[in-house]
């Protein structure tokens, strides 16, 4: 008899739990918004005219607790310019099969450069492909940016980029979805 | 000695509440210091003389209205000193004056190289105020401004510290930077030509080669020593071209290393990052370097990553003729086959070249007497002679002068011997002693160099080739190695003086001044010890005696005559029996035959040789002739040792792992692919044999004595000539490090005054030396003290191979002539 009142009473959570709000997420087919904070992976962000942001001094490395970032830093020339400066980083690595997603590259960054994005689809199935180029990680160019190298069209030295660093929000992943974040191009002109 | 003198005098102070004793004269900067104290400095450097420049070192001293500066302020009995530690007014002045100095530093630690690493940085955290108060625009000036084509000078950065200028006048003797403009403008500059321009506006525009063009930069900063200036400079504003952005100190892996370029011996730090050296620093032994190398040293370290390097064994191949890539076992295969062959047909000759270790000098010694069972190795490559071989028969195993004694000596006398060139932190020491002791420098050469001038020493004017007599005749070198103590310096290059080195070993003997040889190398005193000679087994032992032999014999389980008393042949003479065929084989290490007296013989020799095994780490004129070709490793990747021109030992470990293996463990395998066992597999195994030799009981050998000879004469468009290498120069260490090429002294030819007015030749204007064999042309220096009739060249510099390109050395008669004709 008590094992008949012992079913009945499992079943009954079951049962309750029929006419409750359902948890499972879809994903993959649907994708929930994540929080605005998440720490997925890091982008490398751009100038509004497409140079990068980086300038290789590799505070992010430094911070790093787990070793996860490799940087090596060159210099810029007059012909071959990739940042504003003297300085930018010629190769730049995130191990991913290293990163604890802490953030702590983020504040070290100096130059807001390197910021985090919302992405988290990152497995893969080598060790290898788990390390993330410069190129993979670089936002993408929106319009009126300019692949580097190039000269500096936003004013004559790097102090111009970072004094009008306030009103010049740069880039970063997803940005050339957001209204807000249209960007003037070098004539001024905001792309439609 | 003088030192322990000087404490008798003590004083007693207090320095925050302790109670210290203290030499009288000393500095309160360095009396806190050894009581653990540490008072926040940026000029004070304890090489170099006391400046004050900084006022960061401030500390509270009763009974002084004011803060004083601690680096410059003596001692005194009863002094009491409060420190940052226990006095606010300190700390307070502290902070004060660093936030001075912050206010037209830029904040641009992120870009800097010396972020990490750097003095003001630290002791802004340790010492300075939480926050800034000065909001207004800084100072800007155009950075960086290369102030030679591997210093660059970032002058927003500099604190005005002065080390930079003081070392360079003080320590080098080449005030090519200073202090310039006033006030708020002070900065750090090169001498210009013109003062109208700012030549930093030019370089910004054109880059350092517009500004010399423009006769802007007419002085760069092209001193031997410059790299010094980078590595004292307690902020980034003066760092290295070829270290620009390219780590950061956390990247870093530091191991101690000791230079592989010269006889001087430096200790380094060499730093790698993912198995690539990055930079290299002077290590600090204050018995040797001190804390200074000199640029060669510091920047060239490229060779060993140079795309010729050879990492697998070639042997070539009988049907096309070509080398080809090959496993170890047939490599060493072929070898032995090729040198067993060679070996009962004929024999085998042994160059090892000056770059050895002790313990790879110590295999190729035993290679060639237990397995090839021949005398015939040699370590010189470069002119020699039998004087010399006895020369150093009798020298080896005697350590007699240290670069302390130089400091000890009233007198010392250079001979064959540029030191600045050749050898420069010996060069550092006798500056050092001349100008702190006033030790007298006398040097027999044929004229005054720069390096002379900077000992404030006096010159023997010497024809070359007649150095002997010089040193047999001269009343007043004679005089100057009477004082007790004195010293007698002799490089490598009197062996082109017949009788040279008797005369100074029997000058040495006479006059009771001590000697010292001074090889250009760094491993030319390790071979000597080890016995790369003809005439010598390892330990200073003389192959002529029998009890040398047996203590030898004993040692390699040898039998008795198993060692031949007969001293072999050197390496003039190795190189002609194998041109001749009298010799079958040769086993060359790092041998380059540009170096040697006749390059031309030398390579024929190479190509005729039946059968030629070359050890070598990159692709060089002997191993492209090679019929076996054996790869070895750089100095970063094996452990080891050199031996100074002291003879003392400078260990080092391998900085970065690699399969790459040492001579004396390619040999090693060899010997057993021959069934012999050397037992040199293992660096620490050598030197236990070596240890294990012990000192020898045999007689030593004595000196030469070979009689002077008559110099010739030079006739009407002739002249002696007289060469030595430059420091910065065509070597092969030096390949691909382009930034310090940049710094070398321009290669001219010198002559005298009335040699330039016998031919009409200008300063400048382009002078002819040639010879049957060829011609070089350089712009002509005209000194003003020389020896009559001599021309100088550089022996190896762009546009003056002159044993390649003329075929002879010093002493030779050359013609000369104005440029243009010939
Ligand atoms: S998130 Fe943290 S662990 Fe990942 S790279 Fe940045 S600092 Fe390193
Ligand atoms: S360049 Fe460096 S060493 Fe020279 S004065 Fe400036 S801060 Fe001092
Ligand atoms: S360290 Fe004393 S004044 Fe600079």
């Amino acid at each position: 008899m008590g094992q008949f009142i012992g079913t009945l009473k499992g079943f009954g959570v079951t049962f309750s739990h029929m006419f409750k709000k359902v948890v499972t997420e879809e994903y993959p087919e649907k994708r929930v918004p994540l929080a605005p904070r998440y720490h997925g992976r890091h982008i490398l962000n751009r100038h509004p005219d497409g140079l990068e942001k980086c300038i290789g001094c590799e505070l992010c490395a430094w911070a790093c607790p787990a070793d996860a970032i490799y940087v090596e830093g060159a210099d810029n020339t007059d012909e071959e310019r990739y940042s504003p400066g003297e300085r930018y980083a010629s190769t730049y690595q995130i191990n991913y099969a290293r990163c604890i997603f802490c953030g702590l590259c983020i504040e070290a960054c100096p130059t807001r450069s390197l910021t985090m994005s919302n992405e988290y689809e990152l497995a893969r199935d080598s060790r290898q492909d788990l390390i993330f180029t410069k190129e993979q990680l670089l936002a993408p160019l929106l319009s009126g940016m300019e692949q580097p190298p190039h000269a500096m069209y936003l004013g004559d030295s790097e102090k111009d980029y970072y004094l009008s660093g306030p009103t010049n929000p740069g880039s970063s992943a997803g940005a050339e979805k957001n209204p807000a974040h249209r960007i003037a191009d070098r004539d001024g002109k905001v792309a439609q | 000695m003088t030192e322990v003198a000087k404490k008798v005098d003590t004083v007693k102070l207090t320095i925050d509440g302790i109670e210290v004793e203290a030499a009288k004269g000393e500095l309160v900067i360095r009396v806190a210091e050894r009581i653990g104290i540490a008072i926040p400095r940026f000029c004070d450097h304890p090489l170099l003389d006391p400046a004050g420049a900084c006022r960061q070192c401030l500390v509270d001293i009763e009974g002084q209205r004011k803060p004083s500066a601690a680096c410059t302020q003596t001692v005194a009995d009863g002094m009491v000193v409060r420190t940052q530690l226990t006095s606010e007014v300190a700390k307070k002045a502290q902070e004060g004056i660093l936030e001075f100095l912050l206010i037209n530093h830029p904040l641009d630690c992120p870009m800097c190289d010396k972020g990490g690493e750097c003095p003001l940085q630290n002791q802004a955290l340790s010492n300075g105020r939480e926050e800034s108060r000065f909001h207004e625009h800084k100072r800007e000036y155009t950075k960086p401004v290369p102030i030679s084509s591997q210093v660059l000078l970032d002058r927003e950065r500099c604190v005005l510290c002065q080390r930079c200028t003081r070392f360079s006048d003080e320590i080098a003797g080449d005030k090519f930077i200073d202090l310039m403009e006033r006030g708020a403008d002070e900065q750090i500059g090169v001498f210009s030509g013109r003062l109208d321009v700012d030549p930093a506006e030019v370089v910004g525009e054109t880059g350092l080669e517009g500004a010399i063009d423009a006769n802007l930069l007419d002085a760069p900063f092209n001193s031997y020593f410059s790299g010094n200036t980078v590595q004292i400079c307690p902020v980034g504003a003066l760092t290295g071209a070829q270290y620009r952005f390219r780590a950061r100190p956390f990247d870093l892996v530091s191991s101690p290393s000791t230079c592989e370029h010269c006889a001087a011996g430096c200790s380094m730090r060499t730093d790698h990052r993912r198995g690539k050296v990055m930079r290299r620093l002077a290590g600090d032994d204050p018995q040797v370097n001190e804390e200074w190398n000199c640029d060669k040293g510091r920047w060239a370290f490229q060779y060993a990553t140079a795309f010729d390097r050879i990492t697998e064994p070639m042997v070539r191949d009988p049907k096309s003729g070509e080398l080809r890539k090959a496993s170890w076992p047939e490599a060493l295969n072929a070898a032995a086959e090729g040198l067993l062959k060679a070996r009962t047909e004929g024999g085998v000759g042994v160059l090892t070249g000056g770059r050895l270790t002790v313990e790879d000098a110590y295999a190729y010694a035993k290679f060639a007497r237990v397995v090839l069972g021949t005398n015939d190795i040699d370590f010189r490559s470069r002119p020699l002679s039998q004087e010399e071989t006895d020369f150093l028969t009798s020298v080896a195993g005697k350590f007699q002068v240290t670069y302390s004694d130089i400091e000890a000596a009233p007198d010392v006398v250079l001979v064959g011997l540029e030191a600045e060139e050749e050898c420069p932190i010996l060069f550092l020491r006798l500056r050092k002693a001349a100008n702190k002791r006033g030790t007298r420098v006398t040097s027999i050469a044929p004229f005054v160099t720069r390096g002379l001038e900077k000992v404030a020493g006096t010159l023997v004017p010497t024809v070359p080739g007649a150095e002997a007599t010089a040193l047999a005749e001269s009343a007043e070198v004679r005089a100057a190695l009477s004082k007790p103590g004195a010293l007698l310096f002799v490089g490598e290059r009197l062996a082109e003086t017949p009788g040279g080195l008797s005369a100074a070993a029997r000058l040495a003997a006479e006059t009771g001044a001590r000697l010292a040889w001074v090889p250009r190398r760094a491993g030319d005193r390790g071979a000597v010890e080890a016995g790369c000679l003809p005439t010598l087994l390892p330990g200073g032992r003389s192959l002529v005696e029998p009890a040398a032999r047996g203590e030898i014999g004993a040692a390699w389980g040898l039998e008795v005559g198993d060692l031949s008393e007969r001293p072999g042949r050197d390496t003039l003479q190795i190189l002609d029996a194998a041109r001749t065929g009298a010799l079958k084989g040769l086993v060359v290490a790092g041998v380059d035959p540009h170096d040697l007296p006749d390059p031309a013989a030398a390579e024929e020799a190479l190509e005729k040789v039946g059968f030629l095994v070359s050890l070598e780490l990159r692709l060089s004129a002997v191993s492209r002739r090679a019929d076996v070709v054996l790869p070895v490793a750089p100095a970063v990747e094996k452990s080891g040792s050199y031996l100074d021109w002291e003879g003392r030992v400078r260990p080092f470990d391998a900085v970065l792992r690699s399969a790459a293996m040492t001579d004396a463990r390619v040999l090693d395998a060899l010997a057993r692919q021959l069934g012999y066992q050397l037992g040199t597999a293992d660096t620490l195994a050598v030197l236990k044999q070596i240890g294990e030799l012990g000192e020898t009981r045999a007689p030593r050998a004595a000196a030469p004595t070979v009689d002077a000879e008559r110099v010739a004469e030079p006739g009407t468009g002739e002249a002696v000539l007289s060469t030595w290498h430059q420091l910065i120069d065509l070597g092969a260490l030096q390949d691909g490090d382009e930034y310090l090429a940049g710094t070398a002294r321009p290669p001219v030819a010198r002559i005298s005054k009335a040699t330039a007015a016998a031919l009409g030749v200008a300063d400048g204007e382009p002078l002819n030396v040639s010879t049957e064999r060829g011609r070089v042309t350089l712009p002509a220096a005209v000194v003003d003290v020389m020896a009559p009739g001599v021309v100088w060249l550089p022996t190896n510099s762009p546009g003056s191979t002159v044993r390649r390109t003329l075929g002879v050395s010093s002493g030779a008669t050359v013609r000369i002539s104005a440029g243009g004709t010939s």
